[in-house]
């Protein structure tokens, strides 16, 4: 009754709640899987890269699946699940709420994505979206308890990989030997630079979101364990309180609110962000202008030639 | 003689680290450059204060990254290079054996 009052979801009950349980049931996994795995008695400053589930054997090395992999893996579910979740069964007019939370993201995202990057990249705010969502949730996803996937620089290079093959791509399009020309501006003296300048931008891009997530999970380990010491040494001579580490609670949550809440949400924006202004910048609008015209006077000319 | 070997790698990873996080100045000056232009900004023309806000967030956020490769590099030189270097140390005094 309450829910058909809510605005007529009583018919997706079951799929609402197989979807809702797909979204929290693979990060209960990953969960259950870092419990199981982490050795036991791990005291004194616990700062280690992703974990190392197991490795599959192949030809070149050994295929390492780590604990990052799999968490992204996890949240790449659990945010399909909640696509599925904010967008099945849409009306015509927006009648449940979860339809207007859908509209307004991608509302919000076509806007972002036409202003910072023009008509032209129409079909760009899906990789955007996309990306962004995936760096911000694997950024949160330390809020319980995981390591968040963007803390392990492989990830962010993965991402940075990809949209230097989309800035590429985007050179590409003013035709190959303008492409290659490009390494030789303003003189062909600065080709290695140039060279420098073009690598440069993945290193960057996932250094960048590599470092700040990563920094501040050092940096919140290592204020957790200096107010675990702390309250030892302070409270340790008191017989039952002098167990619990006192201090350990609260100040880190404060702290977690900037390192892991701000700061991941910030690097999403800013990843999305470079990803739209690099691609659309690296547009060699001159040359493929030239190209279209020389494209369309070679078309009139084999129609003349037809005809 | 591996006890001072052991020494010197320990000391001087923690001093590459800290010389690594000079790295920081840099960052520290230009943001505290850039939000001072912002509130001049927002001083004289206050009803853009959310558009500059936004930008300066995003500018700093971009230049903080050189101060971060410096970071970068002192956790992985306190964390991460004693442990590849005690091995490298290990394997030397084995093939001296």
């Amino acid at each position: 009754m309450t829910d058909e009052k809510r605005g007529g979801d009583g018919r997706f009950r079951t799929v609402d709640r197989m979807l809702i349980a797909l979204m929290i049931l693979p990060l209960l996994l990953c969960i259950a899987l870092k419990v199981l795995y982490t050795p036991e008695g791990s005291g004194g400053v616990d700062i280690a890269g992703a974990m190392i589930f197991f490795e599959i054997p192949a030809p070149l090395q050994p295929l390492i699946i780590t604990e990052s992999q799999v968490n992204s893996w996890a949240i790449m579910l659990s945010l399909l699940a909640l696509c599925l979740y904010l967008t099945h069964g849409l009306t015509q007019k927006a009648e449940t709420r979860r339809q207007l939370i859908a509209e307004w993201i991608v509302e919000k995202c076509e806007h972002l994505v036409g202003e910072n990057m023009g008509e032209r990249y129409a079909g760009y705010e899906y990789l955007v979206a996309a990306i962004m969502g995936l760096s911000a949730f694997s950024s949160l996803s330390c809020l319980i308890g995981l390591f968040a996937p963007t803390g392990d620089v492989n990830v962010t290079a993965g991402w940075a990989i990809l949209v230097f093959c989309l800035v590429t791509y985007t050179k590409l399009q003013g035709g190959f030997l303008n492409y290659l020309k490009g390494f030789t501006e303003p003189i062909p003296l600065f080709t290695p630079m140039n060279f420098i300048s073009e690598f440069s931008l993945p290193v960057s891009m996932a250094f960048r979101h590599y470092g700040n997530v990563m920094s501040g999970a050092v940096i919140s380990a290592l204020i957790g364990t200096a107010l675990r010491g702390l309250s030892r040494a302070l409270l340790g001579a008191i017989p039952v309180i002098g167990n619990i580490p006192l201090l350990q609670i609260g100040l880190p949550a404060i702290l977690s609110i900037y390192f892991d809440v701000f700061s991941g949400l910030m690097q999403a924006f800013i990843f999305a962000m470079l990803t739209m202004l690099n691609v659309s910048g690296s547009f060699p609008q001159e040359a493929w202008e030239k190209r279209q015209a020389r494209k369309e006077r070679r078309r009139q000319r084999t129609a003349a030639a037809r005809a | 003689m591996v006890e001072l070997a052991v020494g010197i790698m320990l000391g001087l990873c923690g001093l590459g680290a800290g010389i690594a996080l000079i790295a920081g100045i840099g960052p520290g000056i230009g943001e505290g450059q850039a939000v001072a232009a912002a509130c001049e900004a927002i001083g004289r023309q206050p009803e853009a204060k959310s558009d500059v806000t936004s930008t300066m967030i995003m500018g700093c956020a971009i230049a903080e990254t050189t101060g971060l490769y410096g970071l970068i590099i002192g956790i992985l030189l306190i964390f991460v290079a004693p442990g590849i270097f005690s091995g490298i140390l290990k394997d030397t005094v084995m093939a001296l054996k």
